[in-house]
């Protein structure tokens, strides 16, 4: 716990630098989209715009990262060696705890009160593992959160913009923002073809059998660009789940105008309006969760860290406790959770709720993954990610397998602990699914970037089964390294797409890599890092096993699905699915690139016309392949890893047994680390039984691979129609929906059209009568007044002489009758 | 004086009430009706003043007279401008002729 002065002023710092790395690309958007109506089409000041925009937020977000660890007195360096710096660390933490208990709150670890705090773990774990047991015991101490704004207080509802940074929310910041970057500079290249005033799309044909033409979209699509980074990195630096929510919907938009960038094109504005509907299925169980975190917590931020605010308190302090337990009453139907340090932010009277029913809590939780669901294009809302792929290349590199989809598993990870254990294994059994379904359709795709847009989504089901099964650190941290490496081949795959004139068929390329050599090894570091290969039985003393960035990651996430299922022998399938995919991983992401960069060249013409792509392209490809390599360097001792560390859930590290209704045993960190060389070895060993046979069949080819589509004919057309998903929802949804669509307007034509007309038939008579009542009564009355009026005026206009003396001679017979019928008849 | 009462006061001034009305009712000269104006209001204001001296109006007719006589003059003065104008333009003040605004 670090001192109010102290925290207030690294807090602010932290803010301000990431405030303006968020807002930059937003200042960006306005000054394109609304310069991009008087500036010249052919101009590049948009895309130099936005790269500085996005650049300069980069080299923010790096100074913020720098300084948050330098603030968070991290050793980022944890190579077995440096056991005792990180015990005297501790213990200086331990010290520093005790001076500060008076302004901490209840949650500081110093007063866990079971014997599973951090001294007992310190010891038990031994090894160089202990070393971080310091940092990852109390997330919030390294946390800063504060409030920018208040959007509106509604009674007791406080909607607010809320800012959190801590060890997440920098990694996800720079991994934005230098991908981004990347993309950026890469989407120079690769949208200047609209730089013109006559573009002509050749995917779009007019009725006259010519090709559709308009004027060129750089600044557009730039513009584009920006507002999603803005959004994306709101998503991230958001404080509170309602903030989230908001940013969540702003990046679904920019998904949809990315996708439909090609809007003349039907299955580009089809793909981009599935994307769209597909994701407000999953937002609609999103919003039933925060309509249920906000009626039994009464707050919506995630933790209040600040040590002066002593008594306020976050979600997540609610409803754990502070190492992390939920603290339950009662059974069965009547299990209620307790809810922690009730006098919270929610002051108004305090918190009507001292408990929440535990199903609520489950419900609540599963509300917000319906919506990471829908996000992160997990099973049963996959269908819309490779859909998505109509959008320009460089969108999907961004959007669509590197930031967007993954902010999904960003939000399970960040609500970690709002999640009960019954929670998990839904998310668990999730991503296996769609792990399994995305890997067994990439193997059939033809197509270069849908074959990327499936291993996206078998990916995200990776990472969501490690999150599920208690492996939180494995999940994020596949998830940075993998934004990384599947942005990188994204981009290959876009520069193989631009120097084959937008050929995507991977069946009519082939031999590629004597015409584009960057491409090819850039794309290669990409495939072997997602296929976690690594050379075995060497190792750097220090920095473990010889391999890129995917191999620590994956290693990661099969050894706490091996953890798990060791655990829960019930749920083996977590752990079997998972490994035999990653054999699958590695084959078609192999057959991809030798299918693309090997063998024969299957069509002349698009290969005679290959060339490799402008420096402008090659350059981010090149330091998205360093990244990729290097990204995880060290694996989960590494710095990367160690940063996302710090981010952790209290109760993660000690597992869990029987825990929830379901009595689900969740693994700790050190039945993970006794299971990682097993987990690893047998990983390695699939993905080098992947690779080699993706090598036989399409490297050497010598299995005829036409001839295997026919023996398994049925399987192959299964898989090429993606497992019917498509045809499945037509049925369940989209069919009974245009019954009832039909009915409705059967019903409206022959019902309620009917009854209208009949009213307005109805109306029409009353009014005809209606008008001859005014022409025969009113008009008449009022034209009687009128004449009446008239005529007298004209009678008197003769009395009217203009003779002064015979005005005095009326003046004076008229006194003198006056007089006379005065007296003659007043009486007395 | 101590004979002449409120009788005399009142048929004088209705004398000179009658005799401003018949003047102008009958003159056709715009001074002349201006002069028979003048009459009627002085014999209004006798009247007044008789009132005043025998009746129970006390100072209050006086006042009024003094208001009808500062009146007088001033609508006196109003009307000689309209007549003085209208000789200006058509060369006589006979009313009669003044049928520029007849319909």
């Amino acid at each position: 716990m670090m001192s109010p002065e102290f925290y207030s002023e690294v807090g602010n710092l932290l803010m301000w630098l990431l405030t303006a790395a968020w807002l930059l690309p937003l200042l960006g958007f306005v000054i394109e989209i609304f310069g991009g109506y008087w500036s010249d089409r052919k101009s590049k000041t948009p895309a130099y715009l936005a790269v500085g925009c996005i650049g300069t937020g980069f080299l923010l977000s790096l100074v913020a990262l720098l300084t948050w660890v330098d603030a968070a007195d991290l050793n980022l360096w944890h190579f077995g060696d440096t056991e005792s710096a990180a015990v005297a660390h501790h213990e200086a933490d331990a010290a520093e705890a005790g001076h500060e208990d008076d302004h901490s709150h209840s949650h500081d670890h110093a007063d866990h009160s079971n014997a599973h705090g951090e001294h007992g773990d310190a010891h038990h774990d031994g090894g160089h593992h202990g070393g971080h047991e310091s940092h990852a015991n109390d997330p919030f101490k390294t946390a800063f959160a504060g409030t920018f704004y208040r959007l509106g207080k509604y009674g007791s509802l406080d909607i607010t913009l809320d800012w959190y940074i801590d060890g997440l929310t920098v990694a996800m910041f720079a991994m934005v923002t230098l991908i981004a970057t990347c993309i950026h500079i890469f989407a120079i290249g690769y949208m200047s073809d609209e730089l013109t005033e006559r573009y002509e799309d050749h995917f779009v044909h007019t009725e006259d059998g010519g090709h559709f033409h308009r004027v060129g979209r750089f600044y557009r699509f730039f513009a584009y660009l920006s507002l999603f980074c803005f959004a994306m990195l709101g998503l991230v630096l958001a404080g509170n789940i309602f903030q989230v929510f908001i940013f969540w919907e702003l990046v679904g938009v920019c998904s949809y105008l990315l996708i439909g960038f090609y809007v003349e094109r039907k299955t580009a504005s089809t793909a981009a309006n599935k994307a769209f509907i597909m994701n407000r299925v999953g937002d609609f169980g999103f919003l039933i969760g925060l309509m249920i975190l906000w009626t039994w917590f009464g707050v919506f931020q995630f933790a209040e860290t600040n040590p002066e605010t002593v008594g306020s308190t976050g979600l997540f302090q609610m409803v754990r406790t502070a190492d992390g337990e939920l603290e339950t009453q009662g059974e069965g139907r009547e299990k209620v959770v307790v809810l922690q340090a009730q006098q919270g932010i929610h002051k108004d009277g305090g918190n009507p709720h001292p408990t929440i029913p535990y199903f609520l809590l489950v419900a609540a939780g599963l509300g917000i993954f319906g919506g990471c669901i829908g996000k992160s294009a997990q099973f049963p809302l996959q269908t819309w990610l490779p859909d998505a792929m109509e959008g320009p290349t460089p969108v999907s590199a961004l959007v669509h397998s590197a930031t967007m989809v993954a902010a999904g598993v960003y939000l399970v990870g960040r609500f970690y602990p709002m999640f009960t254990p019954e929670v998990l294994l839904v998310i668990a059994y999730t991503g296996c699914i769609t792990l399994f379904v995305g890997a067994t359709i990439a193997v059939v795709a033809t197509d270069i970037k849908k074959v990327l847009a499936y291993s996206t989504i078998s990916q995200l089901g990776y990472m969501m089964l490690a999150l599920g099964v208690g492996g939180w650190l494995a999940g994020l941290f596949h998830l940075i390294t993998h934004a990384f490496f599947k942005s990188l081949m994204f981009l290959c795959s876009g520069s193989v797409i631009h120097g084959c004139h937008h050929e995507q068929e991977m069946t009519k390329m082939g031999g590629l890599a004597k015409k584009m050599p960057i491409t090819c090894w850039t794309m290669f570091v990409g495939v072997v890092a997602i296929s976690g290969l690594a050379i075995p039985f060497l190792g750097i003393p220090k920095l473990g096993a010889i391999a890129f960035s995917g191999y620590h990651s994956k290693d990661a996430i099969v050894a706490a699905g091996m953890t798990f299922s060791s655990l829960n022998p019930i749920h083996s399938l977590l752990f079997f699915v998972p490994l035999i995919t990653a054999g699958i991983t590695a084959f078609y992401m192999f057959r991809m690139w030798f299918m693309t960069f090997f063998g024969k060249p299957k069509d002349q013409h698009v290969y005679d016309h290959a060339h490799e792509s402008p420096r402008v392209m090659t350059a981010p490809l090149l330091i998205l392949a360093f990244f990729a390599m290097f990204c995880a360097i060290g694996g989960e001792n590494g710095p990367l890893a160690q940063l996302i560390l710090t981010t952790e859930p209290v109760h993660v590290a000690e597992g869990a047994m029987e825990a929830g209704h379901i009595g689900l045993n969740l693994p700790g960190h050190h039945q993970i680390h006794e299971f990682h060389a097993s987990a690893g070895a047998v990983a390695l060993l699939v993905a080098f039984g992947g690779t080699i046979l993706a090598y036989l069949f399409y490297g050497l080819g010598i299995v005829d691979t036409g001839a295997m589509q026919k023996q398994f004919g049925g399987v192959h057309e299964f898989l090429r129609e993606k497992w019917m998903f498509d045809e499945l929802y037509e049925w369940m949804w989209v069919r009974p929906t245009l019954v009832v669509a039909t009915w409705a307007a059967a019903f409206d034509r022959c019902v309620l059209d009917r009854f209208l007309g009949f009213l307005a038939g109805m109306v029409v008579a009353i009014s005809s009568w209606d008008r001859r009542f005014d022409e025969a009564v009113v008009d008449r009355l009022v034209n009687a007044v009128g004449e009446a009026t008239s005529s007298v005026g004209r009678s008197l206009r003769y009395v009217q002489t203009g003779r002064l003396r015979q005005y005095v001679m009326f003046i004076a017979v008229s006194v003198v009758m006056l007089f006379f019928v005065l007296f003659a008849y007043l009486p007395r | 004086m101590e004979n002449v009462g409120l009788e005399m006061f009142l048929a004088v001034s209705a004398v000179l009430f009658v005799c401003g009305v018949v003047c102008m009712a009958t003159k056709r000269n715009a001074i002349g009706v201006l002069m028979g104006v003048e009459l009627v209001l002085n014999g209004a204001n006798l009247n007044l003043v008789a009132f005043s001296r025998y009746g129970s109006l006390g100072l209050d007719g006086q006042v009024m007279s003094l208001f009808v006589i500062v009146l007088a003059a001033a609508e006196a003065a109003a009307a000689l401008a309209i007549v003085l104008a209208f000789y200006n333009n058509h060369m006589t003040v006979d009313v009669d002729q003044a049928t520029d605004l007849q319909g």
